[in-house]
């Protein structure tokens, strides 16, 4: 990773001790340096919460922008210059409650930006209340005996409102991370990255998790590769979180174009 | 024999926040919880230079470099 695309002065960061977000971020930095992108044309967009204060501790050029409302202001971005990379860095529940219409229909639309969404299960900033991403059963603010409600697949809401780069990893495989964030940021159409993260301060502490180093270490546990989670039955999936590369389509726009052309 | 590579750990101190994320994911044991509730480096001559402390530090308070002879 640059260390010159961190804003020093602005260091240490406001996270909590042990939050993911901070990892997701030099996972980004570091695919930004490794695909050698112009800082100069690197724009970051964030929404409210936790996982939005991360583009303030960059050197490149960002938007704080209205709570769920980064999806908008991007694509706005993208049209007024077509040259500039725009990364959506957003959280579970900017990115799927709050602007969650906005995500499904960047996805439909097919907005050349790149979805980074930093997903701790839970609203961090104002309390560790229940987000849409909160899995069933999980305790928080908002449902202090268990949520009764299941949570949204990312990853599969993305896939089926027509997004073309879908992937999902975990802040304890970064190198995973990092390749899946570069394929990312130089796809051409909208791509979206579900990074779990962690918040040990609410979502860990409420749901007995344990400490940072052991909320992390344990998505060894819990996350299966794709490859791997192929060939198993879904009986031994249960509970297990499937990450690696969903859906990644090149040329999906041009060969819908052409299509539409040769029937006409 | 190839000769061990050493190498060099700085920690800002300034930025870390004692979260104790270095001291799970070190997979030779560098560092250890001290009384103080603080990390510290106990073995850096153990220190492998796998990156795992780098990669895994939310508040980019560690690097790890390669000592290289004269």
């Amino acid at each position: 990773m640059r260390l010159d695309f961190l804003r020093s002065e602005r260091l240490p960061n406001i996270w909590c001790p042990g939050c993911g977000n901070g990892i997701v971020l030099r996972a980004l930095l570091e695919a930004i340096s490794q695909l050698q992108l112009d800082p100069d044309k690197v724009v970051l967009v964030s929404g409210i919460g936790c996982s939005s204060r991360a583009p303030a501790y960059t050197a490149f050029d960002n938007v704080h922008t209205l709570h769920g409302r980064a999806i908008p202001t991007a694509t706005g971005i993208k049209l007024a210059n077509p040259d500039l990379s725009v990364i959506v860095l957003t959280g579970d529940g900017d990115c799927s409650a709050i602007g969650g219409n906005h995500l499904i229909h960047a996805a439909r639309r097919d907005v050349d930006i790149t979805v980074v969404v930093f997903n701790n299960y839970n609203y961090g900033m104002t309390g560790g209340q229940a987000s849409p991403l909160t899995p069933a059963a999980s305790i928080t603010t908002t449902t202090p005996s268990g949520n009764m409600d299941r949570p949204f697949d990312l990853v599969n809401l993305a896939t089926g409102a027509g997004a073309t780069y879908v992937a999902r990893s975990g802040i304890y495989f970064t190198k995973h991370l990092v390749d899946h964030l570069r394929k990312a940021i130089s796809h051409r159409g909208f791509s979206l990255v579900d990074a779990v993260a962690q918040c040990p301060t609410y979502y860990g502490r409420f749901n007995r998790k344990g400490s940072a180093g052991q909320m992390i270490t344990s998505q060894k546990d819990w996350m299966v590769l794709k490859n791997v989670a192929d060939k198993k039955n879904p009986e031994e999936l249960a509970g297990k979180v499937v990450i690696g590369e969903f859906v990644n389509i090149i040329g999906a726009r041009q060969a819908d174009i052409d299509a539409a052309k040769e029937q006409s | 024999m190839p000769e061990r590579k050493s190498y060099k750990i700085t920690h800002y101190r300034k930025w870390c926040k004692n979260c104790g994320i270095c001291v799970a994911v070190c997979p030779k044991k560098v560092y250890e919880i001290d009384r103080n509730d603080r990390h510290a480096i106990v073995h850096p001559q153990d220190c492998i230079g796998c990156q795992m402390c780098v990669d895994h530090c939310p508040d980019f308070a560690l690097t790890v470099e390669e000592v290289k002879d004269e």
